[in-house]
């Protein structure tokens, strides 16, 4: 299958279309919500939620016998939710650290769920065949009214971050100042928490339980390195997610036998790989040639600074020194040519004849006033 | 009980064990989510060595899934070093990447093979002694107890060989350090024990019931001592009442026998957070009450002597006046009097109360401090 025909199914192949809107609007939203469960510490708390969905997606069915999504989807938020207060009361009420109670919850809860949906797979009038795909997530399965429900919870969502936009965003960096302030710092906390389990919950039909925490952590870590304002990262999340959501279900779609939720996430996996090697102040690479520049640039004033030391040492005359004894005076001769070349392209040094150097009017005020700064 | 369900047992016994023994020290170390991590990234490991031999039962497989154990503790490491991302935000990024890229090589070039990704994370005990180890033609019995009553001798031996040194590096690691213990190596070789154990016992009983075992019973564990000891030993034992009453649940409602397991460590928990001698939350409730009722008899006696003159005592030591004097209800007015008159500590006469000797001293012990 060729890429023109991939972005022509894009649009008008109604399985590839609705898969593709689904993941884009799960990006979106698990992007957004994810930016702040990174910045609170709370990166795995994703993990563990939606392992406990389980649970809560298998008594919904057993209460109901019914399969709409919204009330399964009802299901899982009442037990993620469920999960999330037991794990805070753990924490606050014995020794027990965080790690030891998301494993917990997680584990325990995805037992529970499991060991309810074998009972319920052997009930005589057994109409619950599906329930499992949230266990792996079949985004191939989506249908247009999943993703119509999909997208009207996610615009609630996101209305309500942007309703409280600067409440979550106070308690985010500075719950302390937050409560002081007399904001409800714990009812905002619960409500920052129910928006990240409805992100976790919409995900958990598309990419399943295991990979649905991959879709809240990276396509935040990722935007994360880009920005330092919370705004951009929200933005950018989002972005990423929906990007790693479309791209994944086009390259799924492109071959036989490829499961559309692991591509996904590879896909925002390796997003955040690039950003955290390319990202502009952050990245890895960045880094690496910014501290090349710096360490360039330090090794150019030395030798400026030597180059005006010999021409106060000859005040008489106008001439050159040669780059064999400003090597010798450098601590790292290797570095002079290059330091040499450099302080030509600022100005600051010529080449009076060949490999005779001297100072630059503009290179002795510069000389100068290094000097005097570092007195 | 027929054997194949005493073979299971002692199985699911045997893993209980092998994964609370490591656990310990997953949860005082704080990184019980490693165990998360790897039980699901020893998939790729399996998967990778499967390729490679081209069989199911090649002990390459352990190797293999060992090993991509220690390197999702390198890669989670590498990532947090880079400063780039937080430890949790580095563990949720790397396992969920490793276990995509399994899920997809098992989908494409495996797919008519028995190795599904529903096995490996729900695991399936019930089979487990279909699968004998026959040498000259005598049964030997199943042979997922050989594996995982190896691991278990394995993480005993570690752990005892070791004892002294990871209790240092997991109380005091500047300590151990500067002793000449290396935390870093005390630390590979726990996670080494971790994916031995997580790839041994997940072939038996799933990846969500590796990671159960591994933190719940130890978690529980931790509420009922403060000795490193007997928390392993109350781990274990934990972890066995666990296996063992979840297997009879699973045969009851004829569910998952994994799911059931990890719902009773998740009952153990619960029972041991509710009931725990000293820090279970209904002595905490009781610690508190009984700190309130203290306080309450200490304010009485003060408030009594404080107005032991005549003209006031008429108005201000009456039984139906303390709510008002000291805001306490009606019902808790009461309630603290009888104490203190049980205790001897007043009298009440007529309705109006007065100290004893020993409701005086107390009062004065508090005054002068």
């Amino acid at each position: 299958m060729d890429i023109s025909q991939l972005f022509y199914d894009l649009f008008f192949d109604y399985t590839l279309r609705t898969v593709a809107l689904g993941s884009a609007i799960l990006g979106i939203v698990s992007g957004a919500l994810g930016s702040f469960a990174v910045l609170r510490k709370q990166s795995l708390l994703g993990d563990a939620i939606s392992h406990a969905a389980l649970p809560g997606i298998v008594l919904a069915f057993l209460l109901t016998r019914s399969r709409e999504p919204v009330i399964l989807m009802l299901g899982a938020l009442i037990a993620g939710w469920l999960a999330t207060l037991f794990m805070l009361n753990v924490v606050n009420t014995t020794r027990i650290k965080n790690d030891s109670a998301l494993g917990l919850v997680l584990s325990v809860f995805f037992g529970f769920g499991l060991m309810l949906l074998t009972f319920t797979q052997k009930l005589p009038d057994a109409t619950q065949a599906g329930l499992d795909k949230f266990l792996f997530g079949q985004a191939a399965t989506l249908l247009q009214s999943d993703v119509v429900t999909m997208g009207i919870i996610s615009v609630i969502a996101l209305a309500l971050l942007m309703a409280f936009w600067k409440e979550f965003k106070l308690i985010t960096f500075d719950p302390e100042y937050a409560a002081s302030l007399g904001f409800p710092v714990r009812f905002l906390d619960v409500l920052l928490t129910t928006l990240l389990v409805v992100a976790i919950v919409i995900g958990l039909q598309t990419v399943g339980v295991v990979l649905m925490s991959a879709m809240i952590v990276a396509p935040a870590a990722a935007a994360r390195q880009w920005t330092d304002k919370l705004s951009l990262m929200v933005i950018l999340g989002g972005l990423f997610g929906a990007l790693s959501g479309v791209s994944g279900t086009l390259i799924s779609g492109s071959m036989e036998r490829l499961p559309t939720g692991p591509v996904i996430v590879l896909c925002v996996s390796v997003i955040v790989l690039f950003s955290m090697l390319f990202a502009t102040n952050r990245g890895l690479v960045w880094n690496w040639f910014r501290n090349l520049q710096n360490r360039r640039q330090l090794r150019a004033q030395a030798v400026l600074a030597d180059l005006s030391t010999l021409a106060m040492q000859h005040p008489d005359e106008e001439r050159g020194h040669s780059s064999a004894v400003l090597r010798a005076m450098s601590p790292n001769p290797d570095g002079v040519s290059l330091a040499l070349k450099r302080l030509e392209e600022q100005g600051y040094a010529r080449e009076l004849s060949k490999d005779s150097w001297a100072l630059t009017q503009s290179g002795q005020d510069e000389a100068g006033k290094e000097k005097k700064e570092a007195e | 009980m027929s054997s194949a369900q005493f073979e299971i047992l002692l199985i699911a016994s045997f893993v209980a064990v092998a994964c609370a023994l490591p656990g310990v020290f997953l949860v005082l170390r704080r990184m019980a989510m490693m165990s998360d991590a790897i039980s699901h990234t020893v998939l790729l490991g399996i998967v990778i060595a499967f390729f490679i031999t081209k069989s199911l039962t090649s002990p390459l497989l352990l190797i293999g899934a060992a090993l991509m154990g220690v390197l999702t503790v390198s890669l989670v490491e590498l990532l947090n070093r880079t400063q780039l991302v937080r430890e949790d935000a580095a563990i949720g990024l790397v396992f969920p990447a490793i276990f995509s890229i399994a899920v997809i090589l098992i989908s494409r070039f495996a797919g008519n093979v028995h190795i599904d990704t529903d096995a490996v994370l729900l695991g399936e005990l019930a089979f487990a002694p279909f699968n004998r180890v026959k040498l000259f033609g005598l049964d030997f019995g199943p042979e997922a107890l050989y594996i995982t009553g190896g691991i278990l001798l394995l993480n005993i031996i570690f752990i005892a060989a070791f004892y002294k040194e990871l209790k240092l590096a997991t109380f005091d690691a500047a300590l151990a350090a500067a002793l000449g213990f290396s935390p870093i190596l005390i630390h590979y070789a726990l996670m080494t024990s971790v994916s031995l154990t997580a790839v041994g016992a997940f072939d038996a009983v799933g990846s969500v019931l590796v990671v159960a075992f591994m933190i719940a019973p130890p978690a529980a564990a931790y509420l009922l001592t403060d000795r490193l000891s007997r928390m392993l030993i109350y781990s274990a034992l934990i972890g066995i009442f666990s296996a063992v009453s979840g297997y009879w649940l699973a045969y009851l409602l004829d569910a998952s026998i994994a799911g059931s397991m990890a719902t009773m460590t998740g009952a153990s928990f619960l029972l041991s957070y509710l009931l725990a001698p000293e820090r279970g939350l209904l002595a905490q409730a009781r610690r508190r009450q009984n700190q309130r009722i203290e306080f309450a008899l200490t304010m009485l006696t003060m408030h009594i002597a404080n107005h032991t003159a005549a003209h006031e005592a008429e108005i201000e030591n009456e039984v139906v006046h303390l709510n008002e004097h000291l805001k306490w209800t009606p019902q808790f007015a009461m309630e603290v009097v009888g104490i203190a008159d049980r205790m001897g500590l007043v009298q009440q006469r007529e309705g109006l109360l007065t100290l004893t000797e020993s409701g005086l001293k107390r009062a004065n012990q508090e005054f002068s401090n």
